[in-house]
């Protein structure tokens, strides 16, 4: 018996978003966890880019707030970061998905920097100033991982053929 | 888009004046719970294994050093218990109030990583048995941290190490007093407002005074490990490591305190003569 197409394209969905919370709270050693990646940033930026008719920002927004309640943050927090990722995305989508996968991964620590800017500035106002050194880290390795994570996914993609 | 960052903003702003928004707190901390959980599972599974896994040997081994440790320990007790006693005679001498003990509940750190801003963990008991806001965590060694959010079935709290924390401790060698400062460092506490002229040396044990009304007395809280003394400061720089078991501990104890019983009301000079007919109160 299959699924009408479109709850699997759900299904799927839900799962990517599902595997990155699970990856951002799984426990590392104390010296590997400045180098943690932002995955739900990628399944946002990949989602965004590749059916931005199914997940918008009402979608960014639940997860931001499932991750802020997550990561034990401001509630909103992540939410807005979130959502300035997907919005600027979901406007360039059209000239972002032709890029070359380089040029992808530009746009990605871009707007990585923006996310990581925007969760600085809060942090900041609520006198979380350590480290602020550290927290550039994961802006790099978050779009070193771009290309990886962008081939899986359309792999997923493809193979159940979501649209 | 513009709607949406403005909730985002309004629930950052009401989040911040804390208790506007515990409800939703509570509803969001039991849907994630299963994904804590699920993160939690490899970790619950290996403890439960090595505990179920173990040979006889290893197991006569531990038994052996824990009841040594046990013996240790309730040598250490009865000196206590003599001292106490002795504690509480001189303090009813003086005329002070008892001091006020409590009851510690076992709880269970949820093998989850959070913000690496912020050193907060989640425990795996909620509302559901009796946490509440504000709630002190202990360990075997001392102070863990505080209960800043309960929800249903778990609930989230902060170390003392986490960047918006201070205890209020005294040295415990001089009794002196002063703050010590979460660094999010997990191995160290600050000391800022310690002067030029204070009397503290490196090895101090700072102990909970009791002064913040949050922290109960008396408890260990860190050990001074870097006295800088500047001349031209008006404070020194002073460094301590948490005593308690901050980075690779599983278990906390969570405080009860019991309810301060209200002095007991001294009899009444019953001198009055009654005459019947009349109250003398």
């Amino acid at each position: 018996m299959r699924n009408p197409p479109r709850r699997r394209a759900n299904w799927v969905i839900v799962a990517s978003y599902l595997v990155a919370l699970l990856l951002t709270i799984w426990p590392l050693p104390n010296w590997a966890e400045p180098f943690r990646p932002a995955w739900v940033v990628l399944a946002t930026i990949y989602w965004c880019l590749f059916l931005p008719h199914r997940v918008g920002l009402l979608v960014t927004f639940g997860v931001g707030v499932l991750m802020d309640t997550l990561t034990g943050s401001l509630l909103g927090e992540h939410a807005l970061a979130l959502l300035l990722v997907a919005w600027i995305t979901l406007k360039l989508h059209l000239q972002i998905r032709v890029f070359p996968w380089w040029q992808q991964t530009l746009a990605v620590l871009v707007l990585m920097l923006i996310y990581t800017f925007v969760l600085f500035w809060v942090d900041g106002m609520l006198g979380y100033t350590q480290g602020a050194m550290l927290r550039w880290m994961p802006v790099f390795i978050t779009a070193l991982l771009w290309p990886w994570v962008m081939q899986s996914l359309m792999l997923l993609q493809q193979r159940y053929q979501v649209s | 888009m513009l709607l949406l960052i403005a909730t985002c903003i309004a629930l950052m702003f009401y989040d911040h004046q804390r208790g506007h928004l515990e409800k939703i707190h509570a509803a969001l901390s039991t849907l994630v719970y299963p994904v804590q959980a699920v993160v939690n599972a490899p970790y619950a599974l290996a403890g439960w294994a090595q505990e179920n896994l173990a040979t006889h040997t290893a197991l006569v081994n531990e038994n052996t050093g824990l009841k040594r440790q046990l013996r240790i320990d309730s040598v250490q007790l009865q000196r206590f218990a003599a001292l106490e006693q002795e504690n509480a005679r001189l303090r009813k001498l003086m005329q002070a109030g008892a001091k006020v003990a409590g009851h510690v509940v076992l709880a269970r750190l949820l093998a989850v990583d959070m913000d690496s801003f912020r050193h907060t963990v989640i425990i795996n008991k909620g509302a559901h048995d009796k946490v509440h806001d504000g709630q002190v965590l202990l360990d075997a060694h001392g102070i863990v941290g505080q209960v800043i959010r309960v929800g249903p079935v778990s609930s989230e709290a902060a170390l003392i190490t986490d960047p918006s924390q201070a205890i209020q401790v005294q040295i415990n060698r001089t009794g002196l007093r002063t703050l010590a400062i979460g660094t999010a460092d997990v191995n160290m506490l600050s000391l800022p407002y310690l002067p030029n002229s204070a009397d503290v040396k490196r090895g101090d044990l700072l102990v909970s005074s009791g002064l913040d009304g949050r922290y109960p007395p008396d408890y260990p809280v860190a050990v001074v490990t870097v006295v800088h003394r500047d001349p031209a400061q008006p404070f020194d720089t002073v460094m301590a490591r948490p005593v308690a078991d901050l980075d690779h501990g599983h278990d906390v104890l969570l405080y009860f305190p019991h309810k301060a019983s209200p002095p007991p009301a001294k009899p009444e000079p019953r001198t009055v003569k009654r005459t019947p007919g009349k109250k003398s109160r």
